[in-house]
């Protein structure tokens, strides 16, 4: 099987541009109609639904950012009523809130399309069990895959995240040819091997779709030689729909998006402006055919280049470069979204004159870590250690539980950390691949 | 007869203990006992100095996070056993003892504990009662 769907994969521009044009001016009548927040969005600026007749008609229309869903926490970007909305996913916000998404039946069922695509990309077919160590839950990561698995007709294992030798028995065992899951995790599977005597020789794997974290060419070919298998790039977010709004094919340069559902554009953070094709900005998706919640021009905050030309596996859906930063100051931590304020407001929460501090971010074995650092004050410090442990134990828990990563806390000497003359530096990310934009 | 210990927070790295003597030192500051209670990524010094006054501002000015809190010190006999009938006292009385070091004695047959309890002032009153020789901080570690 060469295509999951040929005659979209590899359709004329032209018909493709016809198709996305109907679809979008379907869902700007939608959300207008539906979504009182678009409404509004579009009466500020002026935008009528009649307006938008055709893709190039996009830039017209206002953005949607993360916290316009935060303010319409949970259903009100919904475009469809609660009996039509039969899932709801949600990731972790910067104020302990979740963002919470939902999806329609159809929804599901084009979810489940996108992610077959991805997997007939990397040479999946019926034969092939699919192994999704992704988190099943909320995270949109282990379903979305295991959906996918499922409507390509291959056999999905939906062994979740974690328990890691029993990964490994199983990845022997069941006969695992592609498997799912974060590209650091691959990473952490491939030590444990040899310290409990497996053998890459054991495996059938063939292909990995690895995903939801910055990773490197380094670590790619660590991968691919550690468990013999081609490894390839992975890209979704739940605002959109979640894993597989693109992924790699065989010629594993760049992601195809699946653009009869969303319209890709490279803006500059900046001015806002759309910028000309293969030029790098901020990635923005339009959602085409999303009933439960059809986001409009919605900032990733993802940095992405878009490749145009015809790929050489045959497909004509566009392709993005591996994310290259972020516009804003979230961190990505064991593929967990963390923003810096998070860490600052569970931090205030405990101690509301911790504000002396530092976030550090290392890669110890592959794995990240998170270490917070904070100054130490007379108030805070009697002369016995337990005082001290207390605190720290205190402010550990309010912080793990706000981000849903465990960090470490490390009380310094006063003073310790260099004071800035303007905006504070707090964050220190000396892993070697960084997620922050940085501007040249 | 409560005597002013110095507490000092010190992170775990290298030469910073080096650091605080300076500190004391080019302060005029002179230690009678010291002891270090440490976890894996800083320390509590504990300083019991002739001059606490001038000890804490040296170090406060040097950008230490410097602490003063009150513990006894008591003192007696070398020979083995005489501690333990002291922390059998303690112990009869309900008091708990939150930590305790010893201080070379400058004069032989006699030793110097320090020990910081929960109740300050019930420990001094029950270690007086049973005649345990209680000691100021000029005279820690003097003759």
């Amino acid at each position: 099987m060469d295509y999951w769907n040929k005659d979209i994969e590899c359709a004329p521009r032209s018909e493709l541009e016809a198709l996305q044009s109907y679809r979008l001016a379907n869902t700007v009548r939608r959300v207008y109609e539906n979504v009182a927040p678009y409404r509004a969005k579009m009466d500020a600026a002026g935008v009528r639904p009649e307006d938008i007749k055709s893709v190039a008609d996009l830039p017209k229309l206002p953005f949607t950012v993360k916290q316009d869903l935060r303010d319409n926490y949970p259903y009100g970007m919904f475009a469809i009523p609660s009996s039509e909305v039969v899932r709801v996913h949600a990731s972790s916000g910067t104020t302990g809130k979740q963002t919470v998404v939902g999806y329609s039946a159809k929804d599901i069922d084009i979810w489940a399309e996108c992610a077959a695509r991805a997997l007939v990309n990397v040479g999946g077919n019926k034969d092939d069990f699919v192994h999704v160590s992704y988190g099943y839950g909320l995270f949109t990561g282990g379903l979305g895959m295991h959906y996918g698995a499922e409507k390509l007709g291959a056999t999905a294992i939906p062994a979740s995240a974690g328990n890691s030798v029993r990964q490994l028995e199983m990845f022997r065992d069941f006969g695992s040819t592609i498997i799912c899951m974060t590209p650091s995790y691959a990473i952490s599977l491939i030590e444990l091997m040899a310290e409990k005597g497996f053998k890459k020789s054991d495996f059938k794997l063939k292909a990995g779709l690895f995903g939801a974290e910055p990773w490197t060419e380094e670590m790619r070919r660590q991968i691919e030689e550690g468990l013999g298998l081609k490894a390839y790039d992975l890209y979704g977010l739940s605002e959109i729909m979640g894993p597989s709004v693109s992924a790699e094919c065989v010629a594993q340069a760049g992601m195809h998006i699946c653009e009869d559902h969303f319209i890709p554009e490279i803006i500059d953070p900046d001015t806002l402006e759309v910028l000309p094709a293969g030029q790098q900005g901020e990635l923005v998706f339009t959602c085409i055919t999303k009933e439960a919640m059809p986001l409009i021009r919605y900032r990733t905050r993802d940095i992405a280049t878009l490749v145009y030309d015809k790929c050489e596996c045959g497909r004509t859906l566009v392709r993005m470069l591996k994310p290259q930063g972020r516009t804003d100051d979230m961190l990505i931590i064991r593929g967990v979204n963390v923003f810096p304020s998070q860490i600052e407001s569970a931090l205030l929460s405990v101690d509301e004159k911790a504000t002396n501090y530092m976030l550090e971010v290392n890669r110890v074995n592959n794995l990240d870590t998170l270490e917070v650092q904070l100054e130490t004050r007379p108030d805070m410090f009697g002369d016995d250690v337990k005082t001290l442990e207390n605190y720290k134990k205190k402010v550990k828990a309010a912080i793990d539980s706000a981000i849903g990563v465990g960090v470490s806390i490390k009380l310094l000497e006063p003073k310790t950390l260099a004071r800035s003359m303007g905006k504070a530096v707090r964050v220190k990310d000396n892993r070697e691949i960084k997620n922050k934009f940085e501007k040249k | 007869m409560l005597i002013d210990q110095i507490s000092v927070f010190i992170e775990n790295k290298t030469g910073r203990l080096a650091e605080v003597m300076q500190v004391l030192n080019n302060g005029g500051v002179d230690i009678r006992a010291m002891t270090i209670a440490d976890t894996a990524d800083f320390g509590i010094m504990r300083i019991i100095a002739d001059d606490t006054e001038k000890a804490i501002s040296a170090l406060k000015n040097d950008g230490f996070t410097a602490a003063v809190t009150k513990v006894i010190a008591f003192t007696i006999p070398d020979v083995s056993g005489s501690l333990y009938k002291v922390m059998d006292i303690i112990n009869d009385n309900g008091i708990n003892i939150d930590y305790l070091y010893s201080v070379m004695g400058k004069t032989a047959g006699r030793a110097d504990i320090v020990i910081r309890v929960e109740d300050t002032e019930k420990a001094v009153k029950v270690l007086q009662d049973n005649n345990v020789q209680l000691i100021t901080g000029a005279e820690l570690c003097r003759d």
